[in-house]
């Protein structure tokens, strides 16, 4: 013990030569972590100040109170895709978790080239929106798509032309959102049918309850918490979507499909309106805490459960 | 239990299934055969139908051959931008979230829950949020308008995902392997390489399909940072449909559509396991 001086009790020079010599293990780790935690931080809050300024084409600094957010939530614009984007969200987060829901309850029959048929289902979350919504944007076109192929083959009174009218346009957003995504849902789902347990669903057959029975009392229930998770992750998508409209409809026919995200991305980058369009994306923010907040808490309250149980 | 109780009501199944997959195909079915149609007879019918003649080369048309704007080079060279993004952006947010998910789940530095935790609020911020304080930045440090520009964006933003998902698959190995290394004398670096990487094959496929996938299909960071020339391919798709609004070429159009959603659709064909992973891991979170 007298030739070994233990690392605390070095002076102050072998303490500046460790960290030299950990630097680059302290540089890898904090680096990265510093830059994207930072950048979400200081983003926000620059995006949230901006919005408080009267910025116009640039940013300047000033102060004009909650003005930007009275213009934008008194304008047309953001009031219709305020609506859209109620409609869009439930009718888009119900249909695809019953689509989902629906799929994986059938693939869970033990049937054949279930594989195969799982793969159908979830190709289409490999592709872009922009290719999602530019092919349903052929599809669904009248003059070119499902209603034309209906006129040439002789059905002539047969009308689909959603694309078209300002009050079902958005329904094919729906359409093709639901295509695009309920794979997800059936994933999840499915992982959750078969997660029950055995022992259960056994006891209810020997109890005499019935196939249909025993997904409605004994397998669906215990799949609640999926079911929360994918609505809210759903959710987010919906509240953010912006590429699908973008090549479906591009918010038309005349801004009947306009989305938040159209908003803050016209009022940026194309009205030059950097407030507006700051104040939009904060609101947009806001949106999405409504829907994330009491998430959080719930599953804060669920791991407390699980764990104290 | 499931297979006989509904043995009566099995072709039922089978039929409502193979009609929903029957519907999930049609799009891609439709966008292929549509591919090999020449733009006239598509004009002439409609975008439903099996081709009279096939017309191979509408992919040539699309892969090097039609406008946008002033320039005729077709897809080629966004398909190219969008390499020269996704690859580069992959593999470093891939290879620092590993460094990043190991350093908070095995080696534990000060503060390292608190900074683990508003990374992974990068998962739910919007990025309308992040839009302006990018375009800034990326001005003031001039990489508007580049590729450059855009890597640095997939990078920085991929840290959310890559490193929870890391975290999450390191969190599993037993902690005494690191203290054991770290009496032998192993540091930070040694220890990632020797013993974290060899164990992490399978989360880094599941972690590298999920990126290339993302930033392949990008489109409001591409559209928004980058104009012309240096636009990835979901930009260019969209400028391309603008561009010959007035004449449709749909066969053409098809196979450009089909040649842009290729890269990730190979890697959902060879991969499917660990993107379906990938997907699972990112709702678990």
């Amino acid at each position: 013990m007298t030739d070994t001086v233990s690392p605390a009790t070095r002076p102050g020079p072998s303490a500046t030569s460790d960290l030299v010599r950990r630097l680059p293990e302290y540089l890898m780790i904090w680096v990265p972590l510093l830059l994207a935690a930072g950048h979400l931080i200081s983003f926000s809050l620059w995006t949230i100040w901006v919005s408080f300024t009267p910025s116009t084409l640039v940013p300047v600094s000033g102060w004009v109170g909650l003005r930007n957010y009275t213009a934008v939530l008194s304008s047309r614009n953001w009031q219709i895709a305020f609506d859209n984007l109620l409609l869009f969200g439930c009718a888009f987060v119900v249909l695809s978790l019953i689509t989902g829901l629906v799929l994986a309850i059938l693939l869970d029959q033990r049937i054949r080239g279930e594989n195969v048929l799982r793969s159908i289902f979830l190709y289409p979350l490999a592709v872009s929106f922009v290719v999602t919504g530019t092919v349903w944007s052929w599809l669904l076109n009248p003059g070119l798509g499902i209603q034309k192929l209906a006129h040439d083959l002789g059905w002539t009174s047969f009308r689909f032309d959603w694309l078209l009218d300002r009050d079902m346009a958005i329904w094919t957003v729906v359409i093709a959102a639901i295509w695009q995504s309920s794979g997800f849902a059936m994933a999840l789902f499915l992982a959750g049918l078969r997660s029950v347990d055995a022992d259960i669903i056994k006891a209810a057959q020997i109890d005499g309850a019935g196939p249909v029975r025993i997904y409605r009392r004994v397998i669906l229930p215990t799949l609640w918490p999926i079911t929360i998770t994918v609505a809210v992750i759903q959710l987010q998508f919906a509240i953010s979507a912006f590429d699908l409209v973008r090549a479906l409809t591009n918010g038309g026919p005349g801004i009947a499909t306009q989305l938040p995200a159209l908003v803050v991305y016209d009022l940026m980058f194309q009205r030059g309106q950097l407030g507006r369009g700051a104040a939009a994306a904060v609101l947009m923010l806001f949106i999405l805490l409504v829907v994330l907040l009491p998430y959080a808490a719930w599953r804060y309250f669920e791991r407390r459960r699980t764990t104290h149980a | 239990m499931r297979d006989r109780a509904f043995a009566p009501s099995r072709m039922l199944i089978y039929l409502v299934v193979l009609a929903i997959a029957a519907a999930w195909l049609a799009p891609l079915a439709v966008v292929v055969l549509n591919s090999l149609r020449s733009n006239e007879e598509i004009a002439q019918a409609s975008m439903i139908g099996w081709p009279k003649q096939w017309a191979w080369s509408n992919y040539a048309v699309a892969w090097s051959g039609f406008c946008v704007a002033e320039t005729c080079a077709g897809l080629r060279p966004y398909m190219l931008n969008s390499a020269l993004v996704t690859i580069p952006a992959t593999i470093l947010s891939t290879l620092l979230g590993a460094i990043a998910g190991y350093a908070v789940s095995l080696w534990r530095f000060r503060g390292d829950n608190w900074i683990y935790g508003i990374v992974t609020l990068g998962l739910f911020l919007p990025q309308q949020m992040r839009l302006l304080p990018w375009t800034i930045v990326l001005r003031d440090i001039g990489l508007i308008n580049t590729l450059t520009g855009l890597v640095l964006i997939h990078t920085i933003q991929g840290l959310s995902f890559t490193t929870l998902f890391c975290r999450n698959y390191y969190v599993a190995i037993p902690h005494e392997l690191i203290s054991a290394a770290r009496i032998d004398g192993a540091g930070f670096f040694r220890i990632f390489w020797r013993i974290i990487l060899p164990l992490s094959a399978p989360i880094l496929i599941v972690t590298v399909i999920w990126q290339f996938t993302h930033i392949w299909n990008e489109f409001l960071y591409g559209v928004t940072f980058t104009t012309g020339q240096q636009q990835p391919v979901t930009a260019a798709l969209i400028a391309l449909s603008a561009a010959i609004a007035d004449i449709p070429q749909h066969g053409v159009q098809s196979a450009a559509v089909i040649i842009a959603a290729l890269p990730t659709l190979l890697i959902y064909l060879l991969g499917g396991r660990y993107f379906v992973r990938g997907l699972t891991a990112g709702a678990v979170k």
